[in-house]
């Protein structure tokens, strides 16, 4: 199966700082991917290369077999949309909010887009910015959703909201993974991993040091860190046959 | 008879006045008595050697070309002035000089082509000196605020790209924000004019002994031609600067 995205020897250099190094991965085309590390460690940035927010310095990035450098970058970012870490409500009524992602939507198919995310149709006059944090967030979501894309970046979505809203925000993403939409999702909350994840990632001070499936690495991380066994992780995956390694980030 | 015709004892009698700022510094200790006495004899030198230059640009017998010689070396002065005054506005140099030669082309260009004033020295160095002037200000004020308004809305910007949105859709309502920002001062300048206080050409030609309902004339001209040439100034920086905040992949710059 070609990978979702799958990166070849990527680095990301901003000034005499490395970001990211020697990034060798295969991100699979299913379910949850959740990548988690350490805040600092370049998980962020991993996933604003997926829709090229950033744009690496070293390597190559391919979305379901074809490089990024040889995409139309405002097609691709239609089809691998984003989620910020904090709501990124726009100026106007939540119906204009959607409005930016389709200016020509039908007020009938805006409606739709908002009870997709649990917001209720009345809410489409209403000004953005007087919505819940949870509430605009499901609006980004929706505002996401309305460019029809084939995969959502979450990136640490739900760190700014209460225990309810970050419950709505992951199933919302489990049922929209289960609708066949792609979901990377980055994290730094363990419980939350281990709620979502079909696929985790882990990577730490730049580097990958796991990339596996959730269930044959969970064991390792039910008692311990993600962080501290990393190295055990990689061990686990390689015994388990199924799980892809890491590799590259080993210099 | 011309009030402005200031004799040497005139200008003797002025400086009794920096005998008083003088006179406050020693009674108070500010220890500025140098500094007072150096900055008024350098505005003295530089004004008169600016005099000089002006009388000859302006003698009847000087081809035009010096004129438009000297708008270029203002030109060139601003966008130095430009540069040291918003050194964190990436390209506030290529993009100064854009604006300001558009404010004085349009400016000036109307102001001549329509024949509101005849060109000759004696107009095109004053109003080209108020137009390009006036720009410095609204150019660093505008590029900062485009520079805060990148920084504090940068989610946002980031936020439309990931919809699909072009660096110019996307940057559009915070570009507009900024612009407003930056007119607005100089709308509510133009309504308080006559009202609060006077201008300087106004005053000028009010004590040169020109009549007050032409020298209000003069003066609404100019206002309305530094209204206009601020107008295209901050559009022109808006739109290069609105440009430059962007790599040529469509990603936003990095601005810290």
């Amino acid at each position: 199966m070609v990978a979702l995205f799958s990166f070849a020897g990527v680095g990301l250099r901003a000034g005499e700082t490395d970001i990211l190094r020697g990034v060798d991965l295969d991100l699979p085309d299913d379910g949850i991917t959740v990548i988690v590390g350490p805040s600092g460690s370049g998980k962020s940035t991993l996933l604003r290369l997926l829709n090229g927010l950033e744009r690496p310095t070293s390597g190559e990035i391919q979305f379901r077999g074809v490089s990024l450098t040889d995409v139309d970058i405002r097609a691709h970012r239609r089809s691998v949309g984003m989620v910020f870490q904090r709501p990124t409500i726009f100026d106007g009524t939540a119906l204009d909010n959607l409005r930016v992602a389709d200016p020509g939507i039908a007020r009938a198919n805006a409606v739709r887009a908002l009870e997709r995310v649990g917001l209720a149709a009345e809410l489409a006059d209403r000004n953005a910015s007087d919505l819940s944090g949870g509430e605009a967030q499901r609006l980004c979501l929706a505002r996401t959703l309305v460019t029809e894309p084939a995969v959502i970046l979450m990136d640490e979505p739900t760190s700014a909201l209460d225990v309810d809203s970050v419950h709505r925000i992951e199933h919302l993403a489990q049922t929209i993974a289960e609708e066949g939409v792609r979901i990377v999702w980055v994290s730094h909350d363990r419980d939350q991993v281990r709620r979502l994840a079909t696929w985790l990632v882990t990577v730490e001070n730049g580097r990958i040091t796991a990339s596996g499936e959730a269930t044959a690495m969970g064991h390792v991380h039910d008692d311990e860190g993600f962080w501290s066994t990393a190295s055990e992780a990689r061990e686990a995956e390689a015994g388990s046959g199924e799980a892809k390694p890491a590799g590259g980030g080993a210099e | 008879m011309n009030n402005a015709d200031i004799g040497l004892i005139g200008m003797a009698g002025a400086s009794t006045l920096v005998i008083i700022a003088l006179a406050i510094s020693l009674w108070q200790r500010l220890g500025l008595e140098r500094d007072l006495i150096v900055a008024s004899l350098r505005a003295a030198v530089q004004l008169l050697a600016v005099g000089f230059l002006l009388a000859v640009l302006l003698d009847e017998d000087t081809p035009l070309a010096f004129a438009f010689g000297w708008v270029v070396v203002m030109l060139a002065f601003a966008i130095w002035t430009a540069r040291s005054r918003a050194p964190e506005v990436p390209g506030i140099a290529p993009l100064a000089g854009m604006a300001f030669t558009a404010a004085t082309v349009v400016a000036l260009g109307l102001l001549f082509g329509l024949g509101v004033y005849p060109l000759n020295a004696t107009t095109l160095i004053p109003l080209g000196g108020m137009v390009i002037g006036n720009s410095i200000s609204a150019t660093v004020l505008v590029s900062r605020r485009i520079i805060d308004e990148f920084s504090d809305k940068r989610a946002e910007i980031e936020a439309r790209l990931s919809l699909g949105q072009s660096p110019v859709e996307a940057a559009r309502p915070y570009l507009r924000n900024a612009l407003r920002t930056a007119l607005i001062p100089q709308i509510e300048t133009t309504k308080a004019v006559g009202i609060v206080f006077l201008p300087g050409a106004m005053v000028g030609l009010i004590l040169a002994g020109v009549d007050p309902i032409d020298a209000v004339r003069v003066q609404a001209a100019v206002m309305y031609m530094i209204l206009g040439s601020v107008a295209t100034t901050t559009t022109v920086i808006a739109l290069g600067l609105g440009r430059r905040l962007f790599t040529a992949d469509q990603r936003l710059v990095r601005l810290d």
